[in-house]
Formats: C-alpha cells, sequence, structure tokens
C-alpha cells in the first residue's frame, strides 16, 4: 500500500467545496484509488453525490443516541457509495446550540482510533466555510490532512477566505506539516477570474491546480444527486474534473508554505485588475448634508 | 512604628519584588505596600488580574456565586452545570450549617448536584439535559423551594441558553429557578461570581417576592442579616445578640438561609451587611427600590462587638439601645473570662493574616483584644473600597499585600516569623513546616463560631491552641539544634 495521503478542502461557504470535492475524489477513484472521504460539517451534506443520499447517519448523531462516541462501531458510520468511496460525516448540532468544532475533534478522533484510515489512498476532509474556531482547524492541525486545497472563485469574498484560509494553514505549518496544496478555481465566470486566480495563488506562494469552467451538467447531476462522473461520464466537465484528480495525484509531496497577504495588498491586487474602485478618502465619514455644503 | 523597624519593612517589600522578572515586578509592588497611618487607603492596588505563574490562591466567578452565596441556601437544590469536576471539587467546601431539615428530603446543602455534562452535551448544547435534571430533581426532591443553575465554564463558550430554561420551567413548576451565568473565566477572581449571584438573586427571587402572606405582622425592628454564611454558626451566634437586643431578624442571607427569608427581604427595616464584598451589591439595591437602609457590622472580639451593637442600637429607638446595653453588660463577665484566661497566654504575639472577603480587617481588633497585633494582612480578592475600609483597623507600617502569592507569602512568614499564621488549607501546611503556627480563616480550621460572644470565648481557645502547642518547641531537629 502506498502511504495515507490526506488531503482537506477549504473554501468559502457556498463555493462549490462539497460539489469539487466530490467531483474530484469519484475521478480519483476511477484511477483506482481507494479514497475515504470526511465530511466535517455539521450539515453533513459532504457526501451525498457519493451517496445518493443526504443526511447519512452521522458520527456525532449516533454518538448522541448511543450516549457517547464509545459505544459506537465503525461500521455504524461508514456507508460506501460510489465506486467503493467511504464516507462518514461527522455531523453535528443544529444552528445556534453547541458546540460543532468541538463535534468535528470528537469525530476525527473516533475515526483515527478507530482504525477508519487502514488500507485508505486517500483521506478527504471536507470543512465548512468558514474556520470559526479551533474545531473546524482539526483536519489541518499535526498528522491530519497533508495538503490543503482551497477552492474559491473570481469573487471578491472568496478571495478574502482564500487568503484567511492560508493564514490558517501558515499557523499550523510552522507547528505541524500541513502545507497549501494549491488553489481550485471554480469558475463564476466574473471578470479576469482567471488571472485573478493564478496572481493570488502566486502570492500566496502556492499554484492555481485547476480551473473548473462552469457547466449547467454539473447542476443536472446534483439534482440526481450524482457526480458528473457519474451522471454522464463522457461529458467534457467529467474530463475537467479527471485533469483536476490526476493533478492532485501528482502533487503530493508539493505543497508549500503559503505566505498570505495583508487586507492592503490583498484590496491593491484587486484594484490592479478593475475589480475594486479606489477608494475616495475625501468622502470618508461625510454625511450627505456635509458633502452639500 | 519607628522608623527603622518601617524601614525594614519597606526593605522586605523589595527583596521580593527582586525575585521577580522586570515586568512582574513591575505589576506586583502595585500590590504590596507598608501602610503610612492616616493615609486613606492602603496604597494597593486590587481586582486585576492575576499574573500567570505566580501561583495565586483566587477562586473563579463559579467559587463566588455557588460556594459562596447561593450555596448556603438550604432549601433548593444547587446545579452545578456542566462537567462534573466543578460540583465535585467544590462539594461541601465550606462549612454553611444548617438549622433544620433532613438533608436530601428538605435540606441539599451537603449535596453534590451536576448535569454531568458528556461530549454530546457539549456538542449538542446542554439546555435538553438541563431541563432533564430540573424535572428529575423535581421528582426526587419534591420539596425543594427552588433550585439555581450554577454554570460552569462550558455553558457559556457554547452559548448555552439556560435563562430561556429557567423562563419555560419556571412557567411549568412554578418555583423559583435561578439561572446562574457565573463561568469561571469570567472576571479576575470568585469576586465576579459574587456580583452576578447577587444580580441573579435580585432578580430571580428578591424583586419576584410575592406578597407578605395575610399573617404577617411587620413590626419596626425587623432586620436582615446579609452576607453572615454560617461558617461554624457563626450567624446563630450573632443572631443571638440581635434578639437579645430586641430586634427581629427576618431573614440570614445566605447562611442557614431559605428562599423563603430572601423573599422576606424587602420587608426589613434595616440591612445588616457582615461580608461587605460579596454581598453588597443587593444592599445597595434595596436601598434603591424599596429603601431599605444597611450597615456594616462586625462581631469579632468583645470591642468591635460592643461597637457594633451601639451603631445598629443606634438606628432604632431606646428599647433597642437600652437592649444593646443589657446584652453587652451581659456578656462582661464571659469577655472577662476569656480575656483573663487567654490574654496572659497571647499578649504581644504578632499576627500574618491572609485571607478573604471581610476577615482580613474585621477580625484584627478581636487579636486586639487579646493582646495580639496584625502586623501583615492582605484580601485574594478586596476591591479599593476594602482597602479603604481596612485603613480604620491596621495601624501604621502594617505589611498589606494583595492577591498576594505563594512565593510572597512564604518569603513574609520566613522573614516577619510572625507567631500565628491566619490563612486558608492551601498555606496551612506549608507554613507549619516552617515551624511557624497556623489557623485556617476561611473554615475556623474546622471549628467555630467565631462571630458573637460566644464565637470570641471559641477564637480565644483556638489561638491559644495553636500559639502555644507545645509541639512547636519540637519541630528543630535534634542535629539541627545548635
Amino acid at each position: 500500500m502506498a502511504s495515507l495521503r490526506q488531503i482537506a478542502f477549504y473554501g468559502k461557504g457556498g463555493i462549490g467545496k462539497s460539489t469539487t470535492s466530490q467531483n474530484t475524489l469519484a475521478a480519483l477513484a476511477e484511477m483506482g484509488e481507494k479514497i475515504l472521504i470526511v465530511g466535517c460539517d455539521p450539515k453533513a451534506d459532504s457526501t451525498r453525490l457519493i451517496l445518493h443520499a443526504k443526511a447519512q447517519n452521522s458520527v456525532l448523531s449516533l454518538a448522541a443516541e448511543a450516549g457517547s462516541v464509545e459505544d459506537l462501531e465503525l461500521a455504524d458510520v461508514l456507508k460506501e457509495g460510489y465506486r467503493g468511496i467511504r464516507c462518514v460525516e461527522s455531523g453535528g448540532p443544529e444552528p445556534g446550540v453547541g458546540c460543532a468544532g468541538r463535534g468535528v475533534i470528537t469525530a476525527i478522533n473516533f475515526l483515527e482510533e478507530n482504525g477508519a484510515y487502514e488500507g485508505m489512498d486517500y483521506v478527504s476532509y471536507d470543512v465548512l466555510g468558514d474556520v470559526v474556531c479551533g474545531g473546524f482547524a482539526m483536519p489541518i492541525r499535526e498528522n491530519k490532512a497533508q495538503e490543503i486545497y482551497i477552492v474559491m472563485s473570481g469573487e471578491m469574498m472568496a478571495l478574502y477566505a482564500a487568503n484567511n484560509i492560508a493564514k490558517g494553514v501558515l499557523k499550523y505549518a510552522s507547528s505541524g506539516g500541513v502545507r497549501l496544496g494549491g488553489l481550485i478555481c471554480n469558475s463564476r465566470m466574473t471578470d479576469k477570474e482567471l488571472d485573478l486566480a493564478e496572481a493570488l495563488s502566486k502570492r500566496l506562494n502556492s499554484k492555481l491546480i485547476h480551473f473548473v469552467p462552469r457547466d449547467n451538467i454539473v447542476q443536472h447531476a446534483e439534482l440526481r444527486r450524482m457526480t458528473v462522473l457519474e451522471y454522464d461520464p463522457e461529458c467534457q466537465q467529467a474530463e475537467e474534473y479527471r485533469q483536476l484528480a490526476r493533478k492532485i495525484h501528482a502533487n503530493g509531496g508539493k505543497g508549500t508554505i503559503p505566505t498570505p497577504i495583508t487586507m492592503e495588498e490583498l484590496e491593491e491586487m484587486l484594484m490592479e485588475f478593475g475589480i475594486l474602485k479606489p477608494e475616495d478618502e475625501t468622502i470618508v465619514g461625510r454625511s450627505k448634508k456635509a458633502v452639500v455644503a | 512604628m519607628d522608623a527603622e523597624l518601617k524601614a525594614a519593612r519597606k526593605q522586605l517589600v523589595a527583596d521580593v519584588l527582586s525575585e521577580y522578572p522586570e515586568k512582574t515586578a513591575k505589576k506586583r509592588a502595585k500590590h504590596i505596600n507598608v501602610y503610612d497611618e492616616g493615609n486613606s487607603d492602603c496604597g494597593v492596588k486590587s481586582n486585576i488580574k492575576s499574573i500567570p505563574g505566580v501561583m495565586t490562591v483566587r477562586g473563579c466567578a463559579y467559587a463566588g456565586a455557588k460556594g459562596v452565596v447561593w450555596g448556603p441556601i438550604k432549601d433548593m437544590v444547587h446545579i452545578s452545570h456542566g462537567p462534573v469536576g466543578c460540583g465535585q471539587y467544590s462539594w461541601a467546601q465550606r462549612r454553611n450549617y444548617v438549622s433544620d431539615g433532613v438533608t436530601g428530603v428538605t435540606s441539599w446543602v451537603t449535596m453534590q448536584v451536576t448535569s454531568d455534562f458528556q461530549e454530546k452535551d457539549i456538542v449538542f448544547g446542554g439546555d435538553k439535559k438541563l431541563v432533564k435534571v430540573i424535572n428529575e430533581i423535581e421528582s426526587l426532591f419534591p420539596l425543594n423551594k427552588g433550585i439555581s443553575i450554577m454554570s460552569e465554564c462550558p455553558v457559556g463558550l457554547i452559548g448555552d441558553d439556560i435563562e430561556a430554561v429557567s423562563k419555560k420551567v419556571t412557567k411549568e413548576i412554578g418555583k423559583v429557578i435561578a439561572p446562574v451565568r457565573c463561568e469561571g473565566f469570567r472576571g479576575v477572581s470568585q469576586s465576579l461570581g459574587h456580583h452576578i449571584a447577587n444580580d441573579v438573586m435580585r432578580d430571580y427571587i428578591v424583586d419576584r417576592a410575592p406578597p407578605a402572606p395575610e399573617a404577617w405582622v411587620s413590626t419596626p425592628y425587623d432586620v436582615l442579616i446579609v452576607g453572615d454564611y454560617n461558617i461554624g454558626g457563626d450567624a446563630w451566634s450573632s443572631r443571638i445578640l440581635l434578639e437579645e437586643m430586641g430586634l427581629r431578624v427576618i431573614g440570614q442571607w445566605s447562611g442557614d438561609g431559605s428562599v423563603g427569608e430572601i423573599e422576606n427581604g424587602p420587608r426589613a427595616k434595616l440591612n445588616l451587611i457582615h461580608c461587605y464584598r460579596s454581598m453588597n451589591y443587593i444592599c445597595r439595591h434595596m436601598e434603591e427600590k424599596y429603601g431599605i437602609p444597611w450597615i456594616e457590622y462586625n462581631f469579632f472580639g468583645p470591642s468591635q462587638i460592643a461597637k457594633s451593637l451601639r451603631a445598629i442600637a443606634a438606628l432604632f429607638d431606646e428599647k433597642i439601645q437600652d437592649g444593646a446595653e443589657r446584652v453587652i453588660a451581659k456578656y462582661q463577665s464571659l469577655v472577662e473570662g476569656i480575656l483573663a484566661k487567654y490574654k496572659p497566654r497571647l499578649a504581644g504575639k504578632k499576627i500574618m493574616l491572609y485571607v478573604g472577603g471581610l476577615r482580613p480587617r474585621h477580625v484584627s481588633d478581636a487579636y486586639g483584644d487579646l493582646g495580639m497585633e496584625v502586623t501583615a494582612t492582605g484580601y485574594e480578592f478586596a476591591h479599593s473600597d476594602d482597602y479603604q475600609r481596612t485603613t480604620e483597623y491596621i495601624k501604621d507600617g502594617t505589611l498589606v499585600y494583595d492577591d498576594a502569592s505563594e512565593f510572597e507569602l512564604e518569603h513574609f512568614v520566613k522573614t516577619l516569623r510572625p507567631d500565628l499564621v491566619g490563612s486558608g488549607i492551601k498555606e496551612k501546611y506549608g507554613t507549619q513546616k516552617m515551624g511557624v503556627p497556623f489557623r485556617q480563616m476561611h473554615s475556623w480550621d474546622y471549628s467555630g463560631p467565631y462571630h458573637g460572644y460566644d464565637g470570641f470565648a471559641i477564637f480565644a481557645r483556638d489561638m491559644d491552641l495553636a500559639v502555644n502547642n507545645p509541639v512547636w518547641k519540637m519541630h528543630k531537629a535534634p542535629w539541627g539544634e545548635e
């Protein structure tokens, strides 16, 4: 068995992390890789395209029923989906109560202690949009994911988020072994999107792994709770994900320590590309009345 | 105090500070001082975050709220809400005696009740479990008069809504359900816990108190004892004096107290506050809202007892004033007996104190009555108003330390070599190993009461037991004699 590769997908909420990661992992499975997906999102929807079903029994919901995680068996929470991809969802509380971050920590510890990673070629963590607390940084701590892939687009907030995630990776890169694998641009067809994505990748001391074009077939597949690779393996979009999968496969050990940039630098970059207009400092803090007078 | 001795004390402070890293020394310097007579405060800063690594002996907000203010209320069940440790390791830590009731049936002071958080409660939130715990308490202990929810740290971290639980459950069971947000990480010491506890007591009992029952007959002599936690029976020996002088004590807050006594609060004519630090907040509230005046008193040692009885009586009519004199006269011979027996054995002895609440000042004159002298004193969690009040008690040249570290205390004990140290359990054995007599002044070393005339007899005996114990002549190893 080749050594286990642990990777994680991060990115702004709604950017298409779960879609991109599941399609890519399906393509990796096509290549014969044995894969475990660990969904680290209380919504527990990181594996629905692989399993054709939403919200399987999550580690935490079962643990809550049984009393504690110690009462669970691995088989209770592991489900196999498309091409033998194994899926686990950490699950977590409903919005507004409890501590989802602690839930992620609990779930990942449970999986490790119970040997869920044995015999796998890849473990992939799909983490909720914002790294709001230590729990959601669990997958990038020592001995977890070696490479982080940031899913982003040309939208401003996605770029901010990507830079912020790079900061998180940097923090743990110095204390552990985590590296930034690269950026994946999930196109939103914004202006100069490719250029921006490449420029940001460069500033972050990383690279744009792949530019995934926008294609409605992804939505068609999603409606059927399927990956594109399963729904229409012949289509061009499936080929894009295969390319991405091959690039990630070849990227093992090539991650870098990111160099996140300051807010000012990021804004300057956006101005360079004409996304952000220079601020007129003379109008800041002046009311309408004051301007008129 | 003569200038040379005072200079030596100041040098002692400098010596202690010189052991610290520069930054720490700079900070600690503001908390240690040699008192100059005539100043309106002790010249120390207080109520500031402790410096990491100095081994402070302070507690946390939970300790202040549960351990001090709410815990002694006997007919309530107090839930340590969170993981098991906070409740388990604070279980029966203070000797809050209760006068009646059967444990587990009508009184729960000595019981440990906790929601015992597990991982799933952290992840999914503990509100549902709290409802379950409350319902279980209701079915197990139906005679309880109320339940307090003492929030431990994780409850605050995960944002559980214990107020909403209280609201919901109060409607269902119609009893006091007091949510106390005393998470230990709040504030710099247990002091904030006292304040939070006072606020909840105000909002959930005092201001919601039902009108007096028909049978209730008000008298002009109705008073409340506030801030006496009945350690070793202190509140009882205080109550005796107040009743003997003609006052009617309508509540003890909260030592040997009950929900009914808290609800009586707004009917008092005067609030008598013993531990100012932990319950001044609610006295101020009752003054504002119900127009009830309050007065601090000190029932340690005959001179302070007489002074306090007269000060309290002065706020009432002649009947009470005569009553006070009668009480003072009644115990005169007891006092004389105590002094005749113990003063010769204790006179001239020097004491070093380090306690909380009010004791670093209040016990000073009780020692004085025995001819002893407090040469150093300090508080764990006082505020500036406590240090102002302290100036009434201490003499010129007294060493004063705020939030003292173990190192500082040890150094002071070693250098000053007092005849007696009064502090807590954490200081006890270290001090005794240095060959210095020690009394626990939080728990009265499992003795007491120390309040009132009865208490003074026990106080004098206990100090004598410690100071004149023959063991102190034997603690040197034979080979260390020369």
